[in-house]
């Protein structure tokens, strides 16, 4: 129904985040204001806009699980067996673990930081932290080839005391880390800014300390941003490609992350094992999708209930 | 000398001061210090090695081809991304909510294997690629390949930069529009349309930005035969494999410079806007 | 529903109105647009006043919910008529619905004379002003006024002499060339004002037009309009929840409730004598008290001599705060006993909150020179008399005004004793 009055519908202009050239979220679609298609010009605009998603998006998901399920589901099974996809798959897991345990770490501090404190310079940190979605991931491992290469002063240095770096695991963990930096800050700056400093305020004057207040203020009202952050990060982490490539040396087996493993087998044409950890990451992206979807519901909703 | 420690103790005992810190040195040592030692190598040589690296013909072939597909992709995905945009917000059919619920795919699936998709679908081998293959169009492994796979993991931006500002769009301005005499194709493009535009172009710069530093699908779907397909990432990751260091770091610094270019003015435009707006 | 009276259902439609009934709906007419309201609202004689905004039968579900229900009424061309009403009272369903924004379920709409039910917005050609002002955000205020007459192909150099005539008119000269968020709520709502009635609508539709604006400039904007309305004489009908608003502007008020029309007339017809207990009760803060137990006072018969049929014994009195007194003794008026619980003073006047019995609270207002003198505390004991009542019997729904003065007087002349 059409609201009839307008009494208070002008309210609440709150001073939100300015759109920022990161990452858009999902909407909500109301139910409001919706028209039917009626006239041919409307069911002619659908319909380009399904078959373009169609074509797009839709169909080419259904043909890699076609073609993984090319010879049955018992090959794919004994693709994904190997030794070599499973020791690819921990690899990636692994570096997501270390990568988004410390960027939700970083992530919530540099939030807070951002939104919360006044010091010089804040507006140039804040672009900063949006420089990594700016860098092609091929770029990105250049960079860290250039800092921590054997050939470079601190690379250099590493080898030295025996700790490889570059072509080595800690490199691809930095390189993860490196393109997921953005993630958990962008989604908790609105959050943190929308929130206010009063019910922290509040705290304070009941006596709690700064710990305490995070703790049990301050935490439960961003847990669902952080949340959806981490979902982000995760859903990166395990496809980052190019920024991994550049600095794994790309030893088969010993440093291969699942993506890695995926590319070689293309390349190398015996592709059923990179058909089969395709259709995995494509199925584990699809339920982060999911669980992003479910995260962003839950955020809507303890916005409505917090004004 | 005594006190120094004593500043250092007092800075030590303020937990917003140690936050502050120890956040902008991992910021510092995770991204700026890697970036600034990128940018230092490159322009290094001076000059004139710089220009001569960027200028050898596959280096300036693989840059011309990464812009020109990535302006081809912003064309197709501004007019696709809008219409999506408007017919999820306004229009009810089937499938509406699944359609939405799945934009963001691209935004989930590791580019390798966006690629492996494509090529699933449209490569030489399916159906679809036989079909177009016998009408004479090679969509994979040629340059057709790389705009789909750039429009494919860009898919989201425009959506989703477009689709905010046409919910909170006051519909009060189209239904004035109307009462004054406007039908609704003249409606939407002298008065819908200027209020999109800022969200379109926002998108079309993230898609754009995005684009010229796309590795992992477009190496799936490109063949990266030089001179012909081969983008300025594939380059870069070919020169640093062949050992060529500058030449990567040339082409790196010019792909960096142009993506915190777009950010930048975009940034500018829309804090100008912001002005503007603001009411 | 017998209120329709009001409302003179005789007029003709309007063929007696050459130049509205002779023009195509998206024309577009040179000349001085004050002219040709002023012959429509001066008209050739009274009996010749044409009906511009004429709905009938109109009604319109939301799902389950019933909007508007069987609403019919008319707007004389020239006239300002307030469609007043709460939250949910259909009132800016109507107002769309008559734009062509919103379609009825059923019912007709004629504008001066067509049939405009079928027509789609763009060709009813009435001018429709948005709470919140709608004003296109990317173009100047020249552009937003310009906008209609641009879409009719008006000429460019006519265009914008009409422009700056219409600027002129809303006092904003110097502005032509600001966007409108340059501008302040007041300055904008005009310039929605200007742009409506840019292309001489055959009729101005408001919604809610001061809505969104600041009480000073809510004051200042409504005396403007009703001077610009006696200047321009566009027919024009607008939606306002405030009573206040709809006094101060309109000719006529047609009251809603329900998504059905309550009651059509001029404002103080509805104040002084409302058809029902919502019209009483939205037009003003009224007290509801028993009649029974008035008490005649020394003077006259009692209050049930006053009305030509006899009060039903639940008959109810509807008093307006300003239209009762208070005594420390009584003096002959009749009254009800009433203990004081709390005086409130509110700068020019003095509220007195009583209460007659446990469940009648009672709220009066005085004029506070006259509050001076009375000296009133808390817990005294008080008579209250009114001036003037209106009488409800529920049985029969139907209102008696009375004017105890008079009544009283009356009832002296037929030798009443004292």
């Amino acid at each position: 129904m059409r609201a009839d009055e307008g009494d208070g519908a002008d309210a609440g202009a709150s001073p939100t985040e300015p759109d920022r050239p990161t990452l858009a979220r999902a909407v909500d679609l109301p139910l409001e204001g919706r028209d039917a298609p009626s006239s041919w010009g409307r069911r002619l605009l659908i319909g380009a806009v399904l078959l373009w998603f169609a074509a797009l998006i839709l169909i080419p998901g259904l043909a890699l699980a076609r073609q993984a399920f090319a010879g049955g589901a018992r090959p794919l099974i004994a693709a994904l067996a190997e030794p070599g996809v499973q020791r690819a798959f921990a690899m990636s897991l692994g570096i997501t673990l270390v990568a988004t345990l410390v960027n939700t770490v970083f992530g919530i501090a540099m939030a807070l930081v951002l939104v919360r404190q006044r010091f010089f310079g804040r507006s140039l940190v804040d672009g900063v932290v949006d420089m990594p979605f700016a860098v092609s991931p091929i770029v990105a491992g250049l960079m860290l080839i250039v800092l921590y290469g054997p050939d470079s002063a601190i690379g250099g240095w590493l080898e030295s005391r025996g700790f490889q770096v570059a072509y080595a695991l800690p490199g691809m963990i930095l390189a993860t880390m490196f393109v997921t930096v953005p993630f958990v800050v962008r989604e908790l700056v609105p959050i943190l800014r929308e929130m206010g400093e009063e019910y922290e305020q509040a705290a304070h004057t009941l006596g709690a300390g700064r710990w305490r207040t995070f703790r049990s203020v301050t935490l439960p009202s961003i847990r669902w941003g952080v949340a959806y952050g981490v979902t982000l990060t995760v859903a990166r982490c395990l496809g980052e490609f190019g920024a991994v490539l550049v600095v794994s040396g790309n030893v088969i087996g010993r440093t291969q992350t699942a993506t890695l493993y995926i590319a070689e087998g293309i390349e190398s044409f015996h592709p059923e094992g990179a058909y089969a950890a395709s259709l995995v990451l494509a199925a584990s992206s699809f339920l982060l999708l999911v669980g992003m979807d479910l995260l962003r519901a839950r955020l809507e909703r303890t916005r409505e209930v917090e004004p | 000398m005594a006190v120094v420690p004593a500043t250092l103790a007092r800075r030590a005992m303020q937990p917003a001061a140690a936050l502050r810190g120890a956040s902008l040195a991992y910021l510092g040592v995770m991204v700026v210090v890697p970036m600034l030692a990128m940018t230092w190598q490159a322009v290094e040589p001076g000059p004139r090695a710089f220009w001569a690296a960027v200028s050898e013909p596959y280096a300036w072939h693989a840059l011309k081809l990464t812009f020109v597909t990535a302006f081809i992709m912003v064309l197709v995905g501004a007019v696709t991304g809008t219409a999506t945009a408007w017919v999820l917000v306004r229009y009810e059919f089937p499938g509406r909510n699944l359609v939405n619920a799945l934009i963001d795919l691209p935004f989930a699936v590791p580019t390798v294997v966006t690629g492996v998709m494509l090529v699933a679908l449209y490569g030489p081998e399916s159906v679809v690629g036989a079909i177009a293959g016998k009408a004479g169009w090679k969509v994979i492994y040629d340059q057709p390949g790389i705009i789909l796979a750039l429009l494919f993991v860009t898919y989201p931006f425009v959506i989703r930069s477009v689709q905010p500002v046409l919910l909170s769009l006051d519909r009060a301005e189209e239904e004035a529009a109307a009462t004054l005499g406007a039908g609704p194709f003249t409606t939407f493009l002298r008065v819908t349309l200027p209020t999109l535009w800022p969200s379109i172009l926002t998108g079309s710069a993230l898609s754009f930005s995005r684009a010229l530093g796309e590795y992992g699908s477009v190496v799936m779907v490109a063949g990266n035969q030089p001179l012909l397909t081969k983008t300025a990432p594939i380059y870069v990751f070919g020169e640093i494999e062949s050992g060529n260091r500058h030449g990567a770091l040339a082409v790196s610094a010019v792909l960096l410079a142009s993506s915190l270019l777009i950010l930048v003015v975009l940034n500018a435009l829309q804090r100008r806007g912001e002005v503007r707006d603001a009411s | 529903m017998s209120e329709l009276r009001d409302l003179d259902l005789g007029a003709r439609p309007a063929q007696g109105h050459p130049r509205l009934a002779s023009r195509p709906s998206l024309s577009y007419h040179r000349g001085t647009w004050l002219a040709p309201r002023r012959e429509a609202a001066a008209g050739t004689g009274d009996e010749e006043k044409a009906v511009a905004i004429e709905v009938r039968g109109l009604s319109k579900k939301y799902g389950a919910f019933q909007a508007v229900d069987g609403v019919s009424f008319e707007v004389q061309a020239g006239q300002l008529v307030a469609l007043l009403g709460p939250s949910g009272s259909g009132k800016s369903t109507i107002l769309r619905t008559i734009a062509g924004l919103e379609t009825a379920d059923s019912g007709s709409v004629m504008l001066t004379g067509e049939d405009a039910t079928a027509l789609p917005v763009q060709q009813r050609g009435v001018g429709f002003v948005f709470q919140h002002y709608a004003l296109f955000r990317h173009m100047t205020v020249r552009d937003n006024i310009g906008f209609g007459l641009k879409i009719r192909k008006v000429p460019k150099d006519e265009i914008r002499r009409r422009v700056d005539e219409l600027l002129d008119l809303i006092q904003l000269g110097g502005y032509a060339n600001r966007y409108p968020s340059q501008l302040s709520g007041g300055q904008r709502q005009r310039v929605a004002l200007a742009r409506a009635l840019a292309p001489r609508p055959k009729v101005l539709l408001l919604d809610e037009p001061f809505g969104a604006l600041d009480a000073k400039v809510r004051d200042e904007l409504r005396t403007w309009l009703r001077r610009l309305h006696d200047e321009v004489h566009v027919t024009s009908l607008f939606v306002t929840h405030d009573q206040r608003e709809a006094f101060e502007v309109s000719d006529q008020i047609v009251v809603l409730a329900d998504g059905k029309v309550q009651q059509i007339g001029p404002p103080q017809a509805l104040y002084e004598r409302p058809a029902n207990p919502f019209v009483a009760g939205f037009l003003g803060a009224i007290n509801v008290l028993p009649l029974r137990s008035l008490k005649a006072g020394s003077i006259g018969r009692g209050p049930e001599t006053w009305l030509d049929q006899p009060p039903a014994d639940h008959a109810e009195a509807y008093v307006r705060p300003h239209d009762l007194d208070v005594f420390a003794e009584r003096d002959g008026k009749p009254y009800w006993p009433a203990r004081v619980e709390r005086i409130t003073p509110l700068g020019s006047v003095v509220r007195l909150d009583l209460r007659i019995a446990p469940d009648h609270p009672l709220h009066i207002e005085l004029p506070r020179n006259r509050s001076l003198g009375v000296g009133f505390a808390p817990g005294d004991e008080v008579y209250v008399s009114p001036r003037h009542l209106n009488v409800y019997d529920r049985a029969q729904n139907s209102f008696q005004p009375v004017d105890v003065h008079r009544a009283m007087g009356l009832a002296l002349q037929e030798g009443a004793g004292i």
